[in-house]
């Protein structure tokens, strides 16, 4: 699998479904109908956000050394992801964001009733090459002067960015617009989801991000920060300025305590995963997402995630264990980056959440 | 029994005949289906986008806030990547066409010749990572400012792929020209490369001509290796050092990820398409015409 990382080779929904045919195929034809359902009673189908595949990955691994049941887990971006969601293919589905009120409702169409769960916080790392020893500190609004859609075609050189820079073409990578790190990143930086320059290499595989970064000189991504903690030897951080003392005066650098702390802002969020309440009658899917409750804070942070605060978990096992339906961002469209952080805050005290679908 | 023979043979052949017909079909229908859908979707694209602006924007950006439909970015890589590859394909494969078709022994022809052969048949996949974990960080060190995905190293590895196409198909073109056009020139006093480069290539030319543009549809055709290696950044440039984005590379990008279908965003592909099968089939036409004005003088 390694091999395959440092390849590009995104370990996602092609292995897996390869996977998942080769384990599940020869019982199904080789069996009685019965034993057939019976093990697709035991398949529990993830996709979603290559943001929190990761951690869904480990999980997964961890508990299907305990448990019979079959995960497999897709790489959809967490647009992509909520489609299939919503359509009723998917048991789970990861989100490097909140369920949109476009997506709530066409979770409605599908007759789809979700479980909004929290599982980690991540920062978005913006990432240079180690040989570019100038644009290692940055505000806020020059990362926005430099992705707003008016740039396109016309900031192309970093001294364009900041007088002093320079003079060399500067290379963009970002992820693909189904990406909930993408609409993260433009609501938090531009101001809009989903509005961004397109002259950019985009991609929904941030290993072919973080190569891109790796191999060029000139080269500027933003990814999560997990896939910058897996390759930190070769790339340098930005140091994020947003002229806000109040979460922490000057640039700061993603790290585990910034993004814990809140103060790596604005590119700091939590991520989810959702469960299909229909799906959550099955035993594995139940099990699976109570395992991943338990366990998820430790293993997010062995693959490079920072863990919620404890009670953040606790009231999660309490939403699930009472099937509360609907998000906590009452599908506000893309929520502003601050507002995010105080909600799932709020979640961590406030009485059980009622659903707001 | 013995009666009944003759007519359940007749039988047997009419049903044999009909269904060698149906195998026939399936590709004329095919072909005709893939037209049907190509022109549908692409007229819908056109019916929301001008030519103009296809022709004429310089910006390739349908999936972003400020979306263009410029092409040109696209053809731009497209070309780039194809030109490197016949640069590269085209003296390596003549080249080793007529060593093996006017110097190599039978035995050594015997080994080489499959060898050669084995390079077309490996998966592209497996060039394109070459080409991204290998080439591309050889190159770093002797071009100056060669970014980690460039247009530069996949059109060099497409070439190397596309080179026993060549090699091939000009052999036999080669081996085709009668031996008595040979000692013809011998008898003329011309020395072993005069009659190479004067009488035995361009008597082959035909067949020759009809590698190249096989190739060049192949290098225009060609999606893994640039979808890995030359990046997705939609950029108007000839320079080989920087990301780029092809046609077919769009096309993966859109495919793979979660366009809706029946959107402007999703036509975008067909149009790409549209435009990727027409020049594709009008370097086709020029090899035919070339071909057929060439063969009245050369032989197949």
């Amino acid at each position: 699998m390694s091999v395959l990382r440092k390849l590009g080779v995104r370990p996602g929904s092609l292995v897996m479904a390869v996977t998942a045919a080769l384990t599940a195929a020869p019982t199904l034809a080789g069996c009685s109908s019965s034993q057939g359902r019976e093990n697709l009673d035991k398949l529990v189908a993830v996709d979603g956000s290559s943001t929190v595949y990761p951690i869904s990955e480990a999980v997964a691994e961890e508990f299907q050394r305990r448990h019979a049941a079959r995960v497999t887990i897709g790489v959809s971006g967490t647009g992509g992801g909520f489609k299939k969601f919503c359509a009723g293919e998917t048991a789970i589905t990861g989100a490097s964001r909140p369920i949109t009120a476009v997506e709530i409702a066409a979770c409605e169409r599908g007759g789809v009733e979700f479980i909004e769960l929290p599982v980690a916080y991540d920062g978005i790392a913006v990432a240079v090459h180690p040989a570019n020893d100038w644009a290692r500190v940055m505000t806020v609004a020059e990362l926005a002067r430099l992705w707003e859609p008016g740039a396109q075609g016309k900031i192309v050189k970093w001294s364009q960015i900041r007088a002093g820079w320079p003079e060399l073409d500067v290379h963009l990578f970002g992820p693909g617009v189904d990406s909930g790190t993408y609409d993260y990143f433009t609501q938090a930086v531009v101001g809009r989801a989903h509005a961004s320059r397109g002259d950019f290499t985009s991609s929904e595989n941030d290993h072919v991000l973080v190569q891109g970064v790796v191999n060029d000189r000139l080269g500027l991504g933003f990814f999560g920060y997990a896939y910058y903690a897996a390759h930190q030897d070769e790339l340098a951080l930005v140091q994020i300025d947003d002229g806000d003392a109040q979460n922490g005066a000057g640039p700061i650098a993603p790290s585990p305590a910034t993004i814990a702390d809140g103060s790596y802002s604005p590119l700091t969020r939590p991520v989810f995963i959702y469960v299909s309440v229909a799906a959550a009658k099955r035993e594995a899917v139940a099990d699976f997402v109570e395992f991943y409750l338990a366990r998820g804070g430790q293993l997010a942070t062995e693959v490079g995630y920072v863990p919620l605060p404890e009670p953040v978990y606790a009231r999660a096992r309490e939403r699930f264990a009472a099937r509360t339906t609907g998000s906590m961002f009452e599908g506000g469209a893309l929520l502003g980056t601050p507002s995010v952080l105080s909600t799932l805050a709020g979640f961590a005290v406030d009485q059980p959440f009622e659903g707001g679908s | 029994m013995g009666a009944r023979r003759p007519s359940s043979r007749r039988l047997v052949e009419h049903a044999l005949e009909l269904g060698l017909l149906a195998c026939g079909l399936v590709t004329v229908l095919t072909t005709v289906g893939i037209l049907y859908v190509l022109g549908s979707e692409t007229a819908a694209f056109f019916a929301e986008v001008s030519f103009a602006e296809f022709f004429g924007a310089r910006h390739w950006t349908p999936l972003f806030a400020d979306p263009q439909f410029g092409i040109r970015p696209l053809i731009a890589g497209t070309f780039l990547t194809s030109a490197i590859a016949i640069a590269v394909a085209l003296p390596l494969g003549l080249l080793a066409a007529i060593y093996l078709a006017e110097f190599a022994s039978p035995g050594l022809r015997r080994v080489l010749k499959p060898t050669l052969e084995i390079l077309a048949g490996i998966p592209t996949i497996v060039f394109g990572y070459f080409a991204l974990v290998f080439l591309t960080p050889l190159l770093q060190r002797v071009v100056p400012g060669l970014a980690g995905f460039n247009a530069l190293s996949p059109g060099i590895v497409m070439g190397i792929m596309i080179v026993p196409m060549i090699a091939s198909l000009s052999e036999d073109a080669i081996r085709a020209v009668p031996r008595s056009l040979r000692e013809a020139a011998w008898g003329l006093g011309a020395g072993e490369a005069q009659t190479i480069f004067r009488v035995v290539l361009p008597a082959a030319y035909s067949g020759i001509a009809a590698s190249i543009v096989l190739a060049v549809s192949r290098a225009i055709g060609e999606t893994m290796i640039v979808t890995i290696a030359a990046g997705q950044r939609p950029w108007l440039t000839l320079d080989p050092r920087v990301p780029i984005e092809t046609m077919t590379a769009y096309i993966i990008q859109i495919a793979l990820g979660d366009v809706p279908a029946d959107t402007l965003a999703h036509r975008t592909i067909f149009a790409v398409g549209t435009t990727l099968f027409v020049l594709t089939f009008v370097t086709n036409l020029i090899a035919q015409r070339l071909t057929r004005r060439f063969r009245e003088g050369g032989y197949e």
